[in-house]
């Protein structure tokens, strides 16, 4: 034989172990312990706890007068206001969106080149430049319709100024989430496998169900968190509507703030409390919604919260019992 | 719906199937090179060929999931994908293929169950999408199916919690759902392992003894030989024999058969 000395080990040279291996099979195997590990933790939990006390303590913050605000009428129409042009802006630009994504798949190269050319204009300017010139736009024209074009209008708008700043607003986040939610979804219908498009084929499934119910449920176990991501971010992007003279969450602290100075700071912390309780609230949605449709992709389901203290807090009784019983 | 229809639907009628001429390319690829086969109704065909060889294009090329270039497939006298238009052929409507596609089952190596519904939704999906059936009688008639397939008490469960040959009968019982009078398989066992392989040839073999039209592509040569009335030997894109097992796979007449036999035996 050729090999290099070295290169196979005999059982014989093999270091005998002081058990025998049939001993093995009772052995109860002891977790590895990590010290690193709970060195880590204890210096995160000394940090944590210096901030949360600064954070209460420091007179900076003025949490008498945060309480004062939290929930003042003029805070929560603010509220009411990010969460109207939040909702028909995510609704708006979704449906856009999911159009744009099919036009720009489609196999006309008209459809292609329009979608694809909205999505690049969309995405390179900003927002606010959007707003504002629809802002211009609406001023200059005083009302504005609906309906075929060069032909009768459907419907127009030119109630009061609230509803036509209302609509500048959700037309201009619209206009900008439908780019990015193009591309959400366009990656969405991709990822699913080319074997799903030729099933559905093969079985005369007809086109608007092939999307519906086979290509697009699935493609949403990759839209769901990529659009929650867009989402948060057009959450916050509403605070731009102040531009256009709507009085959102931000807007309304803003306008306070110019009127009582001196509470500029606990005002931008009401802000920042009901920003963090409007992101929670939607990730505990995206929460139950992936796993909703993540039905089929994986064996079985991640376990919820509930479920995982449960099973968490039934392991944790069992090992202490068999530490206890050793 | 009685008894009487829905046995009626699971068990079709089974259909001719006449491929002419057919020529097809990738780019300048020549893939089929004048394909002429005729299946009777019945009538069990397997297909052997070396890799490569246009087997996958030319069934793929008979439920129209690819166009030939030349040469047309007709089913039960019925052209498909395309119509006579004097002289020439014009290709049909989307919407007209995708109907014409219920008479036409396809079984693939991946089995493609869609991962997101339940095995019973797999099954009664395509009835129910074509109008065909309402869903209580789709779902009836799905039962059935699986039944027959040896998966009753699986109706409830998601493809990726089977096993591969679970999977391929419900893809098989997918395929009968829309009572197709004929089935193609393109290679149905050749991603499964092989302790799994028998149970799905045996769903296959009760298909061919209840007197569906079956072509299937399969490098299970004794398999071929126990079913099969007909054994089709492709190369290059052409047919280059064809005839019951006992000739074509035992007293090859061509050197190419030959040299395949004697490599996959
Ligand atoms: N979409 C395509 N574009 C270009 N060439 C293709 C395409 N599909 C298949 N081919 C080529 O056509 C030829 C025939 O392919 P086909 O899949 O029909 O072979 P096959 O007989 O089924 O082989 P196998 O036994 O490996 O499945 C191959 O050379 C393949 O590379
Ligand atoms: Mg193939």
């Amino acid at each position: 034989m050729s090999e290099p000395p070295g290169a196979t080990v005999t059982l014989a040279d093999a270091p005998t172990t002081d058990e025998p291996s049939k001993a093995l099979t009772a052995q109860r195997v002891l977790p590895l312990r990590r010290p690193g590990r709970w060195i880590a933790t204890a210096v995160v939990l000394v940090l944590v706890a210096q901030f949360v006390h600064g954070l209460v303590t420091n007179p900076f913050y003025q949490w008498d007068r945060w309480s004062y605000w939290f929930l003042r009428p003029t805070i929560l129409d603010g509220l009411l206001i990010t969460l109207q042009v939040t909702a028909y802006s995510a609704v708006l630009g979704l449906v856009g969106g999911i159009l744009l994504a099919l036009a720009r798949l489609s196999k006309s190269p008209v459809l292609r080149a329009v979608s694809w050319t909205y999505v690049w204009a969309l995405r390179s300017v900003p927002l606010i430049v959007v707003l504002i010139f629809l802002y211009n736009f609406s001023a200059l024209y005083k009302t504005l319709s609906v309906g075929i074009p060069f032909g009768p209008a459907l419907f127009s708008f030119d109630e009061s100024r609230l509803a036509t700043d209302m609509v500048v607003a959700v037309v201009g986040l619209s206009l900008n989430e439908a780019a990015y939610a193009a591309e959400v979804v366009r990656g969405g219908i991709l990822s699913v496998d080319q074997g799903q498009h030729e099933a559905a084929a093969a079985l005369g499934l007809p086109k608007g169900y092939q999307f519906r119910r086979i290509v697009f449920p699935q493609a949403l176990r990759s839209i769901i968190p990529n659009y929650v991501n867009q989402l948060i971010g057009l959450i916050k992007g509403t605070s731009l509507v102040f531009y256009v003279s709507l009085l959102d969450l931000f807007g309304s602290a803003q306008t306070m703030g110019s009127t009582y100075p001196g509470d500029i700071v606990p005002l931008l912390l009401v802000v920042t409390v009901w920003y963090l309780i409007l992101t929670s609230v939607v990730s505990v949605v995206q929460f139950y919604v992936e796993r909703y449709y993540a039905r089929g992709a994986t064996r079985s389901l991640p376990p919820t919260p509930l479920q995982k203290l449960r099973t968490g807090l039934t392991d944790l009784r069992a090992r202490i019992r068999r530490e206890a019983a050793v | 719906m009685t008894a009487d229809t829905l046995e009626a639907l699971a068990d079709a009628e089974a259909a001719t199937v006449e491929v002419h001429d057919v020529h097809k390319w990738y780019g300048t690829h020549r893939v089929l090179n004048g394909v002429d086969l005729t299946v009777r109704p019945g009538e069990v065909t397997v297909i052997l060929g070396p890799s490569g060889s246009g087997k996958s294009t030319l069934l793929r090329v008979i439920n129209h999931l690819e166009k030939p270039e030349i040469g047309y497939v007709s089913i039960n006298g019925e052209l498909i994908g395309v119509k006579r238009h004097g002289e020439r052929l014009k290709e049909l409507s989307e919407r007209a293929i995708l109907t014409q596609r219920g008479q036409i089952g396809f079984v693939f190596q991946n089995f493609n169950l869609f991962p997101h519904l339940t095995v019973l939704d797999n099954v009664a999906a395509a009835p129910v999408a074509t109008g065909k059936l309402e869903k209580p009688e789709a779902q009836k008639l799905a039962r059935e199916l699986l039944d027959r397939v040896g998966l009753a008490d699986k109706t409830g469960a998601y493809p990726r919690q089977l096993s591969g040959g679970q999977q391929q009968r419900v893809a098989i019982a997918r395929a009968l759902a829309l009572r197709p009078g004929v089935i193609l398989f393109d290679e149905p066992t050749s991603a499964l392992d092989p302790e799994l392989v028998g149970e799905v040839l045996s769903v296959i073999k009760d298909l061919a003894t209840s007197g569906t039209t079956l072509v299937i592509v399969t490098h299970e040569i004794g398999f071929a030989r126990e079913i099969a009335d007909r054994v089709v030997f492709i190369d290059g894109g052409k047919i280059i024999e064809q005839g019951p097992p006992s000739e074509v796979l035992d007293t090859p007449r061509h050197e190419r058969t030959r040299d395949f036999l004697s490599k996959v035996l």
